[in-house]
């Protein structure tokens, strides 16, 4: 008796924290994907309306918005951050003094808030105060950085902010890829004449391909969630200029009263992420099995 | 910070060299722009730096805006400063890191050493979890956290952040647990030691590195989450990244941008000094949370 009870310990020990995220991630996913389809404005209800909130969501020019600032965004977020990350990755691993502090540095943001990064990028990106205040001061009376306050460039600012935020996260991804590679290879290549530059663009950086994807897979699910950042910096704003769908989801669920409608936008933030990590998690799984 | 240095083998000029360091430099100087930013200009008066450049050491240095920020600047209605919030902070921070820690240890033993038929289904399921954007669960949870009495308080966000930490806190262990010997487990049950013994006098002692990696990224997290405060939070469990953002941006007043810039150092002053002293953890955290497996 005492052994079987012994066999079910485990089990009952992982109860508990498997049933939360059972109810609370994927049961709360179907609620959700339910109240997509139904007629729940300021409270949740169940009248059935099939797809129609979808309809009606791609129809909205605010949500037109928020899709092409992703595009916008996600873009030169995971471009940027990825070619600054690999280019300060490999300016540290030539046998830098002081790497330690410097990488320290370089990555420090990432422990930070979202909200204490959007604040200081916001006030220093502010007309009236910040840089083009600042260069006025220095006698370059004709600068003008205003992208903060108009609404084509806004989204920009963001993106400025956000890879700041994260290019060192990316450094240190391709920083430990780099340790990686094996010396032998690099030895042989010299040998045959082959030069630094030559080495890195057809030897080590093709051998980063793993790396690579993991900052693309990162970086992606990042820019899809990315909600605090707008609304420390611009709120959405000037407008609807920097709208993006998680701060759409935001709005039209506790501030529109249209909880249906912000329930699809939260599934077809849910679809983009899934399509980009499930393939992602069961390729690793697979590799780590195959390791073992 | 330690990902083992090595000779790499290609060898540079002294003028590729000379390149190398004035970039290094030159983007030490980029990431540290902001932070200077707002150090900078919390010690300077509003006049100050209504006058002139943001980029320039104050005048004359004041720690009135620090004290504004802390104890009496104007925060949404009341004029608390942020250090009730900062406590707020403190109160759901606590309580959510230790519980998920401890819950993804015991989870992570169980997946490795105990494992069962659909112990990787199980895995899969809470790894997944990590990566759901959580405005897929804001209206569900809102309702849930109404029924159970705990909307608006402390230990509703407590509970949110212990739930939603769950996923990293397990695939943390549970990497760990996998290199771990099972034969020392093996042999502990043969002497007739339990379940919870083995995890005590065997796992627990040697898992100093995982828990503070564990503790270090949820700690990180939670202080640093914005989403899940500014949901279910209210005027006296607001946590500090939502009472930064209503001081920074009401409309209402004076912008006082030199108390905004004390109150972002001191939202983000917790989270720094653990990254600061435990750095390598820090990034061991920020690796394992990238590559899985």
């Amino acid at each position: 008796m005492r052994d079987r009870l012994q066999d079910w310990v485990p089990r009952i020990v992982l109860a508990p924290s498997f049933a939360a995220v059972l109810l609370f991630v994927y049961g709360f996913i179907l609620y959700t994907g339910w109240l997509s389809m139904t007629n729940s404005r300021m409270l949740p209800n169940n009248d059935f309306i099939g797809l129609a909130n979808y309809v009606k969501l791609f129809g909205l020019k605010h949500w037109n918005i928020a899709l092409v600032n992703l595009a916008i965004f996600g873009t030169l977020y995971i471009l940027i951050s990825s070619v600054l990350g690999l280019f300060l990755a490999i300016l540290l691993d030539q046998q830098i003094r002081n790497e330690g502090f410097i990488r320290t540095v370089y990555l420090y943001p990432m422990a930070i808030s979202f909200i204490v990064t959007g604040v200081a990028w916001k006030w220093f990106l502010d007309p009236g105060i910040g840089l083009q205040n600042t260069m006025h001061k220095w006698g370059w009376e004709s600068f003008e950085f205003t992208w903060i306050k108009d609404s084509d460039m806004a989204i920009y600012t963001i993106v400025i902010a956000a890879i700041w935020q994260s290019s060192g996260y990316v450094m240190a991804m391709f920083l430990a890829g780099l340790r990686g590679v094996d010396n032998e290879i690099i030895k042989a290549a010299q040998v045959d004449g082959a030069s630094g530059v030559l080495i890195y663009r057809r030897i080590i950086i093709p051998m980063m391909r793993p790396v690579f994807l993991s900052a693309f897979v990162v970086l992606t699910h990042l820019a899809i969630k990315s909600y605090d950042l707008v609304v420390a910096m611009t709120g959405g704003g000037p407008g609807r200029a920097t709208e993006m769908p998680a701060t759409f989801m935001y709005s039209y669920t506790f501030t529109r009263n249209q909880m249906g409608v912000g329930a699809s936008s939260a599934i077809i933030m849910l679809v983009m992420i899934f399509s980009i990590i499930i393939p992602y998690l069961y390729s690793e799984i697979r590799a780590g099995a195959d390791r073992r | 910070m330690s990902i083992p240095s090595q000779d790499n083998a290609i060898q540079s000029g002294r003028l590729m060299r000379a390149l190398i360091y004035t970039l290094l430099i030159f983007f030490v100087l980029y990431y540290l722009l902001p932070l200077w930013v707002m150090v900078s200009n919390s010690l300077k008066t509003l006049d100050e730096i209504h006058g002139g450049d943001m980029l320039a050491p104050p005048r004359a240095i004041t720690f009135e805006p620090w004290k504004a920020a802390w104890s009496t600047t104007q925060v949404g209605v009341e004029a608390t400063g942020l250090r009730p919030y900062f406590l707020n902070s403190i109160l759901m921070v606590v309580p959510a890191v230790l519980i998920s820690t401890f819950l993804g240890a015991l989870n992570g033993y169980v997946l490795t050493k105990w494992s069962f038929r659909g112990a990787n289904l199980v895995f899969g399921l809470m790894l997944l979890a990590c990566f759901i954007p959580f405005q897929i669960v804001l209206i569900p949870m809102a309702r849930i956290l109404g029924m159970l009495g705990l909307a608006g308080t402390i230990p509703g966000l407590v509970m949110v952040h212990t739930v939603y930490g769950l996923g990293f806190t397990t695939l943390f262990f549970r990497n760990y647990y996998a290199a771990f010997p099972t034969e020392l487990v093996r042999a502990a049950q043969i002497d007739g030691a339990s379940f919870f013994q083995v995890f005590w006098r065997i796992l627990v002692p040697s898992s100093g590195p995982i828990f503070v990696v564990t503790i270090i990224w949820q700690f990180t997290n939670v202080w640093n989450d914005f989403l899940f405060g500014a949901s279910f939070s209210s005027y006296d469990s607001t946590p500090i990244t939502v009472a930064l953002n209503n001081l920074v941006n009401s409309s209402t007043g004076v912008k006082e941008y030199n108390v905004h810039f004390a109150g972002a150092i001191l939202a983000a002053l917790p989270t720094l000094v653990v990254y600061i002293v435990s750095g390598r953890y820090f990034v061991r955290g920020l690796m394992a949370g990238a590559v899985k497996g």
